[in-house]
């Protein structure tokens, strides 16, 4: 594979997996990382976590943020992991936002998601995690 | 493969359908990182025989929709399929929301098909040397076809031409009248008019203009633009579409087009890179050598206009003695 010598903007790839309806919140975080400078794959809504890594690997990110709804997150998230260590590229961090009880994200957070953010979080906070995770060491 | 030179470990992963390994190699010709070079390189003799089909047309005209539909006809005939998507990155902090991949359909499991989403990075059009190189990464994978689809500044993305064997022009119903007024431009570049969104009203009648304003268009290759309809909605038109592609295609073995638009495009591409590297080189130069920014001081002084100091400074430095 070719090593990386030389870096460009940050690559994130944005989805909404699950079956609920909108895309809002998923919209204004894309927004606020394009202003951050980062190129931000937009996916959209109902991808399955299959979608989801398939979209990661081929846009080659270097970050998964996920935004739910739906309450379907401990079957989604997990599975979404899964699949990444079997592409081999488990080094991608996920972050998640959207309603997310405490002790499911404790959970999640032990499988490996690198940060939850609830509703109440600033766009500033977002960027500045996004940030670090993307450029953390791989 | 006997015979062939050794091909760096990357660029055989490539070849030998590695996905991770392709993906890794784009970015890395998008960010002209100097390890990409001896991949691209190795890969380059591999390349130059697939179709490379440009989609390119106004804001929501229904391009990435289309995208997805052709690529699903192509799938069920067997072939696969490599797709860029090019949007404009923002002037102002250099990111960008990509959004084409939202009207992607296809199975995630199959391997028939890379779509890549691609910042345009300031290039004012979108296509780039980067977007020719990608596609070559995507044909030496494997990838029997092409679509590249892009925005543009304007209206359409004219450097389409640049980089596409085939060139589709996507319209929609309301655009009838305007079409009047698009730059002669189009006319050039289209080598297919498609008029999308024909489940709309008006769809007829902005045909019926497009091949009226054709007709008095080019026909200097011996190629006159086809005008399809189509509605990725209803559906409708896109074994029109597919047909009027094939056509055009068809057109450039019998006509022996293919060759010289290669060499159009290459040479293109050679002199864009040229371009580039020197412009760069010069505007550094004038900061930083001495001979330069007394140069730069004259003009500023009003001493000597730009036109002649770039005359002195092209014949001194780069002219090949
Ligand atoms: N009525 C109708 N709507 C369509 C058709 N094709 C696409 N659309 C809609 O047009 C909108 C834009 O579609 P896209 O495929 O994203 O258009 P695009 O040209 O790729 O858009 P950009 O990449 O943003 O320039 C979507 O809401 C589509 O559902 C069609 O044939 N008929
Ligand atoms: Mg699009």
């Amino acid at each position: 594979m070719v090593r990386r010598t030389k870096t460009g903007p940050i690559r994130v790839l944005i989805a909404k997996p699950g079956l609920d309806g909108h895309d809002r919140g998923a919209k204004v975080v894309a927004r606020a990382l394009r202003d951050a400078g980062m190129e931000v794959i937009y996916a959209g809504l109902r991808q399955t976590p299959e979608e989801v890594v398939r979209a990661a690997v081929e846009e080659d990110v270097d970050l998964i943020g996920l935004s739910i709804l739906s309450g379907a997150h401990m079957a989604l998230f997990p599975r979404i992991l899964t699949l990444l260590r079997q592409e081999k590229a488990q080094r991608i961090p996920v972050f998640a936002g959207g309603i997310i009880p405490d002790d499911d994200a404790r959970r999640l957070k032990k499988a490996g998601v690198r940060a939850i953010f609830g509703p109440g979080t600033s766009l500033e906070e977002i960027v500045a995690t996004a940030q670090r995770l993307a450029r953390g060491p791989a | 493969m006997s015979g062939a030179p050794r091909l760096p470990p990357a660029a055989r992963s490539i070849v030998a359908g590695d996905r991770r390994a392709l993906a890794r190699a784009i970015t890395a010709v998008e960010n002209g990182d100097p390890a990409a070079r001896p991949v691209v390189r190795a890969l380059y003799p591999r390349t130059g025989h697939v179709p490379v089909i440009g989609l390119t047309g106004p804001l929501g005209v229904g391009k990435s929709s289309l995208l997805s539909a052709l690529i699903g006809r192509l799938r069920a005939a067997g072939r696969s399929v490599g797709a860029i998507a090019v949007d404009p990155s923002s002037p102002f902090s250099g990111g960008s929301v990509l959004g084409d991949r939202i009207r992607l359909e296809r199975r995630a499991d199959d391997d028939g098909v890379y779509f890549r989403s691609m910042a345009s990075r300031g290039e004012a059009g979108g296509i780039s040397a980067a977007t020719r190189e990608v596609a070559r990464l995507l044909e030496a994978a494997g990838f029997s076809l092409i679509f590249v689809e892009t925005v543009g500044s304007g209206q359409v993305d004219v450097a389409i031409r640049e980089v596409a064997t085939t060139s589709v022009v996507v319209l929609v119903p309301h655009l009838g009248d305007e079409v009047q007024t698009l730059k002669a431009g189009l006319f050039e570049i289209a080598d297919v008019f498609d008029v999308n969104k024909s489940d709309l009203p008006g769809a007829e009648r902005a045909a019926r203009d497009l091949s009226e304003l054709a007709s008095l268009g080019r026909s200097a290759d011996g190629w006159s633009p086809r005008i399809v309809r189509t509605s990725t909605t209803a559906p409708m038109g896109l074994d029109e579409l597919w047909a009027a592609i094939e056509a055009h295609e068809r057109f450039l073995d019998d006509s022996g087009a293919r060759a010289t638009g290669e060499r159009r495009r290459l040479a293109h591409e050679i002199a864009e890179r040229v371009r580039e590297r020197v412009g760069r080189d010069v505007v550094g130069r004038l900061q930083r050598d001495r001979e330069l920014r007394d140069l730069l001081d004259r003009v500023a002084a009003r001493g000597i206009d730009p036109a002649s100091a770039a005359d002195r400074l092209y014949r001194d430095r780069y002219r090949a003695r």
